[in-house]
């Protein structure tokens, strides 16, 4: 990335240091932005590898490839590394490199924090990668630990993912601070709240939600290491405590956590739905209303991941209404991105192909995500792949592919250079296939009974899981695509404009591509008009 | 840059808060528990007497299990009786450590359905209290236990569960630390 930003600096202020200490020690929002980003992109290939794994083995059933210890590892660090080592950091990348540039702000508010929070993370995932080559193997029991299976039947790694997890959430909370710190005292003069570009307003609630919730997980944590090693019952049945309050006290962070991995991808589809569209956003008041509803309905719906616990009736029902409640803001966003296509000039560039595919499949995500909070229904899908599809469909194609979209939008801004438009626009279709090949017959599995989390299955699901397994392998490799679409970019890639988009509206697109190692050192001007983005 | 300051405490204080607010759920969860019955969750011996005996018929349902892993012998005098809410009821079980080893254990009662749990009253028992019993060595240890006139009129039968668990090794390494 060094190449990236040489020669632009500017003539009254220092630029970058050289070599490996511009890297360690740098307090730029740019580099920390880039740095995020690439360990994103790591950890995606080192998860996904994992998912491989799990796909060849479910390419037959019977036992094939590895053993079901081994199996059970490797679910568990797929999820823990895709939510917290890929999309998590991969929206603070973003966040890094665009919140300052969106609302002219020459650095995030507390750079020194902003380094820390970043380099605290390869730590975190160092811990938990190096517990494969400790006796007792990684944690095997599934990314939502649920206790006694992470407590008492847990490897003794446990206490190194314990550790782990703390880091990771002092990273996601140091890392949320900055970001409200910054949207808060650095706007540009004349930039008001509801002036924001809809992704400083989508990252703006979900740090409040990270700084609500990720202390929430470090209490579960410390509850566990307690329970292990130092004779509390927090979790133990035997000595007064309920398992139960485990999956209460985990879901009330993960439900707003899943929330967290989905709301800044509704503010990257705005902005390049209506570049792509050449209109200002449909009903900008009620999208930003929509992301706060959001945010606030995620407090009170943890219980429907719990339905089959035994709940009272009057339980079930709150959470089954709250749940479906969701749907409303959701459903305002939806038909928000439609109206600001519609009569639009449309283009088809790959962030936009990226958008409208987002569109569509997270949809599809979220509907199969009403079929789950229907109570009674729950009890014949809960632990089946028919939830391995709906949490599938909005983190792949809902998460991931707005990311994807994120960097070949803003790509030409950062880098100075186009990407390829043809290779590009391959690899879109060639996701877009493999995307739907994997997770689409889950739901049939699913509905027919397949449990999740299991090494081996029965007969009748054989034919879709290999057509599952083929659809994953596809889907594996066309990431690969991308990585030589943004190699070949920096480095062979023609020179993008500073508007690099015709339709782009956004403090970012005056700067230059790419932008000087400082920007908006004095605030601009915002009289033209052109900060609602 | 002092309005940045602010923000940072703020947020610094909001972050701790609910660090706290995680460790707070636990009690919360307990009353939220006693309330509705969530979990079949009973409380320890309580006092109760009750003036008009014998209107309604409730069957009573016994189980016992032994958590994973526990060797001993436990069961209850009987598996099923009726009794008439608001009157007093005798019954008990029998706890033996099959095992050549001195163990410590706990039986933790559950009732079901979740919401008859806060009218089961026992009067007197072994409910969060624990066992310790030599190697061989069994007792027999009294339930009483009255069901509170005011049960909803659509529960007509409940049942208590107790589970045992070996806690040997949890007070060896709590005594330890002592």
């Amino acid at each position: 990335m060094s190449a990236v930003i040489e020669g632009h600096q500017d003539d009254h202020h220092h630029g970058p240091a050289k070599g490996i200490t511009r890297w360690l020690y740098t307090t730029n929002h740019k580099d920390i932005g880039s740095l995020y980003l690439w360990f994103s992109f790591i950890m995606l290939f080192i998860g996904g590898a994992m998912a491989m794994v799990i796909r060849a083995e479910l390419f037959e059933p019977g036992s094939q490839i590895v053993s079901p210890e081994f199996y059970n590892q490797m679910v568990t660090n797929h999820g823990l590394i895709m939510v917290f080592g890929v999309i998590m950091p991969a929206f603070v990348g973003l966040a890094n490199w665009l919140i300052p540039m969106q609302i002219g702000a020459p650095d995030m508010a507390l750079p020194r924090l902003n380094n820390l929070s970043f380099w605290i993370l390869p730590a975190a995932f160092g811990v938990l990668l190096a517990t494969f080559f400790m006796e007792g193997g990684a944690p095997n029991f599934g990314w939502t630990f649920y206790a006694p299976l992470s407590t008492e039947y847990a490897p003794p790694t446990v206490t190194y993912f314990i550790f782990a997890v703390h880091i990771m959430g002092a990273s996601s909370i140091m890392g949320s601070i900055n970001v409200i710190t910054t949207i808060l005292n650095m706007r540009a003069p004349g930039m008001t709240l509801m002036k924001m570009p809809l992704f400083v307003w989508s990252w703006l609630i979900t740090a409040y939600l990270l700084i609500a919730v990720m202390p929430v997980l470090a209490g579960a944590v410390t509850m566990m290491l307690m329970d292990i090693h130092f004779g509390t019952s927090f979790f133990k049945a035997g000595g007064g405590g309920d398992p139960v309050l485990f999956q209460h006290i985990f879901w009330f962070f993960g439900h707003p956590e899943v929330y967290i991995m989905i709301l800044p991808a509704f503010g990257i589809v705005s902005h390049i739905i209506e570049t792509f569209s050449r209109k200002p956003i449909f009903g900008y008041d009620s999208m930003v209303y929509a992301i706060a509803s959001i945010a606030l309905l995620s407090f009170v719906v943890w219980a429907h991941h719990m339905f089959t616990v035994g709940m009272p009736i009057a339980g079930e029902l709150f959470f089954m209404y709250s749940t479906m409640l969701i749907a409303i803001p959701t459903g305002v966003k939806v038909f928000n991105w439609l109206s600001t296509m519609f009569k639009g000039s449309l283009t088809f560039e790959t962030p936009m192909l990226f958008a409208i595919a987002f569109v569509a499949l997270f949809t599809i995500g979220g509907l199969s995500g009403l079929m789950l909070a229907i109570a009674p229904a729950d009890f014949q899908y809960h632990d089946t792949y028919f939830v391995v599809a709906h949490f599938h469909y909005v983190l792949v194609p809902g998460a991931l592919f707005s990311i994807i979209a994120a960097v070949y939008y803003w790509l030409p801004k950062w880098t100075g250079y186009m990407y390829d438009e043809f290779m590009g626009k391959t690899h879109f279709w060639l996701s877009f296939v493999s995307v739907n090949l994997t997770f689409f017959p889950m739901h049939f599995v699913g509905l027919a009974g397949m449990p999740r989390r299991i090494p081996d299955y029965a007969m009748q699901f054989a034919d879709y899981n290999m057509i599952v397994s083929v659809g994953a392998f596809l889907f594996g490799l066309s990431q690969l695509l991308f990585l030589y679409v943004v190699l070949k970019a920096i480095f062979y890639g023609k020179k993008a404009t500073g508007q690099v988009w015709e339709g782009a509206q956004g403090l970012e697109w005056t700067l230059d591509s790419p932008p000087a190692y400082h920007t908006f050192e004095t605030p601009p001007n915002l009289e033209a008009g052109e900060a609602k983005g | 840059m002092s309005s940045i300051k602010k923000s940072v405490s703020k947020l610094f204080l909001a972050t701790v808060g609910m660090f706290l607010f995680g460790f707070a759920l636990v009690p919360i969860y307990d009353v939220f528990c006693e309330i509705t019955g969530l979990n079949g969750k009973v409380t320890g011996p309580t006092f109760s007497e009750y003036e008009d005996i014998g209107n309604r018929e409730i069957k009573i349902t016994f189980t016992t299990t032994n958590n994973n892993g526990m060797p001993w012998f436990f069961d209850s005098d009987r598996s099923q009786m009726k009794v008439k809410t608001g009157e007093q009821n005798l019954m008990s079980y029998v706890f033996t450590n099959t095992t050549d080893k001195p163990m410590i254990a706990q039986a933790i009662p559950s009732v079901s359905p979740g919401k008859g749990a806060q009218y089961f009253h026992k009067t007197e028992c072994f409910c969060f209290e624990q066992q310790y019993l030599e190697p061989g060595e069994s007792i027999s240890i009294p339930l009483k236990f009255v069901i509170d006139p005011d049960l909803p009129a659509d529960i007509s039968s409940l049942a208590l569960g107790y589970t045992l668990f070996d806690i040997t090794k949890d007070q060896m390494t709590k005594q330890a630390s002592n």
